[in-house]
């Protein structure tokens, strides 16, 4: 191989596959030594294990909404009157922007539970207090960006792209739910 | 007024350099540590266009507002407890209790608003006088990251009092990054350490506001190395010929001292008078992880990205816009195409001009009203037009616009 061709064709020698071999490994093995760091940041194993929250819904009164904290989330527990309910009903047939039946967001026509964070940034809708703007659809309002939630809680008007979120929860034999 | 001639091929021991690199020992450190003649060389005998106006004192203000915030920083932080149940109290003694603390924490707070001020007239300087042209691009775009950095500062400093405006603040800003397709609710629960914001948020906030402005301090000398590179522009935006050149000691040390005493005066009146100039109600009310106040407003350094952010329908677009309208600058030597690079000599751009100060003005205001009705109209409007100047008015304008006649060196 003559001085010149070794400038100008890329050489593949013996020396070149093991060099080429040793920086691919080593960039591996650099991006696996990463991984403990960087997944040191996520969410903790006692994090975590704040996995679920007992509510007692005896003393909450129709027309009544609560918000409960559950793994640091604030969730809405809303008990709805009929007239809400119709209202949430009504809104089934109507444009939506993520459709949902109101049937297939809660347990119980009576009950609501949604976990309060507007989908938009993550703000708390309010509307949880009587004393609270509720928007247009009578649900929930959120102040940072105007977001309206109906009495389903799904996005209505704003900039918010989805309902607020359902979490997992069940009713307990007594009067209670749990949630997650 | 001192003449330099053939001003940058001169060694500086070549150069007058002053009785002081005469020294005997000042020579002996010289030769085996440079720092006089590297001082010599940078400061006292930088030559520097003899024309800068006072537009050119912002910079040295931000250098002087670099250290007075580490410095007030350092003596908060040890008064700073980042965890949830105690951060708000810690703030509050250091208001009350500790000795001058109340002095510490005016100058720090407040001295973020100026911190901003200053740069916000800094920047405004190069927009006008063609600063980011040619050959002073990667100049520009170091200025970009020190203000990506700066805002990244000024964010993470926002969060630690931990009342509900910082709750806001942060949960906002790290559910930016949940428009991420896929992982987006991953990334945003890594970054928070939770499902929420919360212990493990705030003590990485305060790990990263203490770090970054370190960082911050690594990107001002490597603006500073660009910029000696080539010197200052100035308003002709010619550059000078070397007998149009002073050295920066003492005409510029004198210039920015006196500036700088200007400045101060407005500071300081503020820490003194008005400490509460800058803050909200909201400020006042410990972190609630369950409700969010109502028309939260952010810092008003922030409120023309905040009004373009929820300008948009829709969480990504708004995001897009937030995050396009810094990336935008980082183009800003190219899409503009004018040879011309001062103002001065532009008649249009002149007007342009103006409407962008007005336009991000507009979108300031709008930012801090509710969000509703006109006002997302207006923010609509407003960020529609931040965008048409960069990306149709500028390259437009320097093909279709006749310059004055500049005048010589």
């Amino acid at each position: 191989m003559s001085p010149e061709s070794s400038v100008a064709i890329a050489p593949k020698t013996r020396r070149d596959v093991l060099t080429l071999s040793a920086y691919s490994l080593s960039a591996v093995g650099a991006a696996t030594a990463l991984w403990p760091f960087i997944d040191s940041m996520n969410p903790a194993a006692d994090t975590r294990a704040e996995a679920f929250t007992e509510v007692d819904l005896a003393p909450i009164v129709e027309g009544q909404r609560v918000t409960v904290s559950w793994s640091g989330r604030p969730v809405f527990i809303a008990h709805r009157t009929p007239e809400e309910i119709a209202k949430a009903k009504a809104g089934d047939n109507e444009a939506l922007r993520d459709p949902q039946k109101d049937t297939q967001r809660v347990k119980r026509p009576e009950w609501l539970v949604v976990i309060g964070i507007c989908t938009h940034l993550g703000c708390v809708p309010g509307g949880q207090r009587p004393a609270e703007a509720r928007g247009d659809w009578g649900g929930w309002y959120c102040p940072c960006h105007g977001s309206q939630y109906d009495t389903s809680a799904r996005i209505r008007r704003g900039p918010a792209p989805r309902n607020l979120v359902v979490p997992n929860y069940r009713f307990l034999k007594q009067n209670a739910v749990r949630i997650g | 007024m001192a003449i330099l001639p053939e001003r940058r091929n001169l060694r500086p021991n070549q150069r007058s350099g002053g009785p002081l690199l005469q020294n005997p020992f000042v020579r002996w450190v010289d030769h085996r540590l440079p720092v006089f003649s590297t001082f010599d060389r940078f400061v006292t005998h930088y030559p520097a266009p003899r024309n800068l106006s006072y537009w050119w004192n912002f910079g040295s203000l931000a250098t002087f507002m670099v250290l007075a915030m580490l410095g007030s920083g350092i003596f908060l932080a040890m008064n700073y407890q980042p965890d949830p149940d105690t951060a708000f109290a810690s703030l509050q003694r250091m208001a009350r209790d500790v000795d001058y603390g109340w002095l510490i924490r005016s100058i720090h707070m407040i001295g973020a608003s100026m911190f901003f001020i200053v740069v916000y007239l800094h920047v405004g300087r190069s927009l006008y006088y063609g600063s980011y042209k040619r050959p002073r691009e990667l100049l520009w775009m170091l200025g970009l990251v020190l203000f990506v950095l700066m805002m990244t500062i000024a964010f993470t400093g926002d969060v630690l009092p931990w009342d509900q405006r910082s709750y806001s603040a942060a949960t906002v800003i790290t559910n930016l990054f949940s428009v991420i397709p896929f992982a987006g609710n991953h990334i945003t629960n890594w970054i928070r350490g939770g499902y929420a914001v919360g212990a493990p948020t705030l003590n990485r906030v305060f790990i990263l506001h203490i770090v970054l402005p370190f960082v911050l301090v690594g990107f001002v000398w490597l603006h500073l190395q660009a910029l000696h590179r080539h010197g200052s522009n100035n308003p002709t935006g010619i550059e000078p010929a070397p007998e149009a050149e002073v050295f920066f000691h003492p005409y510029y040390t004198i210039k920015d001292l006196f500036g700088l005493g200007c400045f101060l005066i407005v500071y300081a009146a503020i820490v003194f008078f008005v400490p509460g100039l800058f803050e909200t109600p909201d400020d006042g009310i410990p972190a609630d992880p369950l409700s969010t106040p109502t028309n939260i407003v952010p810092d008003w350094y922030f409120l023309p990205f905040y009004a373009m952010l929820r300008a948009l329908p829709n969480t990504g677009l708004g995001a897009a816009a937030l995050f396009g309208s810094v990336l935008v600058l980082f183009f800003l030597p190219w899409l503009d195409t004018s040879p011309v690079r001062s103002g001065r000599y532009r008649p249009l751009f002149r007007w342009f001009f103006m409407g962008l100060v007005f336009d991000i003005a507009l979108l300031g205001w709008a930012g801090a009203q509710p969000p509703d009705g006109v006002y997302i109209w207006i923010s609509r409007a407003a960020t529609f037009w931040y965008f048409v100047h960069f990306l149709v008015v500028l390259p437009v304008l320097g093909k279709l616009e006749r310059p004055y006649p500049e005048p010589g060196r």
